[in-house]
């Protein structure tokens, strides 16, 4: 499953890396500790969390997560948005909550690590 | 910023004092000190030290050798390799701006250590030390954003406000902030945001022993904002 097809199957809205939706999604990991997906996200996965500081780019740029999903309708900050423009980092949000979305993702049979 | 831009924008600033504090890191702290006294500049060295509950919390220290041990006990508890891509360089400098070396520590993680361990270690220094919690007033990587509130035993000597907001707002919107001294300051991540907020102190000298001084309100010291 990529970006994209999970794009459509929300309703996410694109905030940054809308030319690198084709990104494969290899599974999902759920965390608003950037020192847990440091320590735990494993290489290609999303990254779903409530953090809209410009350090989540740092941490998925250097992870090699497929993308962030910010849940809640949180709006990134501005930094954010520009760092994962430049870092090549998607970076989508959904109005659901953590627990919704991610319930959501299983379902379509997104997996963690 | 480089240790020469620090001191030339504090300056410009018009700044008597300045804390430096990088963070989980002070290996530029002696260098800003050195530059700083150079030009007539008070530099207060210190470290902005990331808790596991990825918490901000500066910690000031008088003496260097006191900064120097604090800063060997966080990279003892400090886990990772800098990711220079995607964190960047993390540069050691003289005073003069001279490149010694580079940190590759993962100085963007958080430490293994609890807030409470911080503040116990700071005050076990044997000469005067400040600690503090950073930017309370905001969402991220303040103790209030990650704990929800300041644990009651949390020995700190106060709370400090960025920019973002005023010290009135800040004690209205957390009430917690009530029960320690506010002191604002920039937060600044580059020269161009050092000396957009300052604490006005009537202090003796610069240091630890004076601002804690001026926290309490004692001797006619005072700290305003």
């Amino acid at each position: 499953m990529t970006l994209n097809d999970l794009v459509k199957e929300f309703g996410l809205e694109v905030k940054a890396g809308a030319g690198l939706l084709d990104r494969e999604v290899a599974g999902g990991y759920v965390s608003d500790l950037l020192s847990d997906v440091l320590a735990h996200a494993e290489d290609g996965v999303l990254w779903v969390t409530l953090h809209i500081h410009q350090n989540i780019v740092g941490v998925a740029s250097h992870k090699g997560l497929a993308g962030i999903v910010l849940v809640q309708g949180r709006v990134p900050e501005k930094d954010t948005v520009a760092k994962a423009e430049e870092e090549g980092i998607p970076i989508m949000v959904t109005d659901l909550s953590a627990f919704e979305f991610v319930g959501r993702l299983y379902k379509a049979g997104i997996r963690g690590a | 910023m480089s240790p020469r831009e620090v001191v030339s924008a504090a300056m410009r600033k018009g700044m008597d004092l300045i804390g430096v504090c990088d963070h989980n890191s002070a290996e530029n702290v002696l260098a800003v000190k050195k530059a700083g006294e150079r030009n007539g500049l008070m530099v207060l060295g210190g470290m902005e030290i990331a808790s596991s509950e990825e918490a901000h919390i500066l910690a000031f220290f008088d003496d260097d050798d006191d900064l120097l041990a604090f800063q060997e006990y966080v990279y003892e508890h400090l886990v990772g390799r800098n990711d220079e891509h995607a964190f960047g360089l993390q540069v050691i400098a003289d005073d003069e701006d001279g490149v010694t070396g580079f940190c590759d520590r993962l100085l963007i993680a958080a430490t293994t250590l609890p807030a409470e361990a911080i503040v116990s270690r700071v005050r076990a220094a044997r000469g005067e030390s400040l600690v503090i919690a950073a930017h309370v007033d905001r969402e991220s990587f303040s103790i209030i954003g990650q704990l929800g509130f300041i644990p009651p035993s949390l020995a700190l000597d106060a709370v400090e406000v960025s920019a973002r907001m005023s010290a009135n707002e800040v004690r209205e919107r957390f009430p917690d902030c009530k029960k320690f001294p506010v002191i604002t300051g920039s937060d600044a991540h580059g020269p161009e945001d050092i000396g957009k907020r300052f604490t006005c102190f009537t202090i003796a000298d610069g240091t630890a022993a004076e601002i804690k001084k001026a926290l309490a309100g004692r001797d006619g010291r005072k700290a305003e904002c």
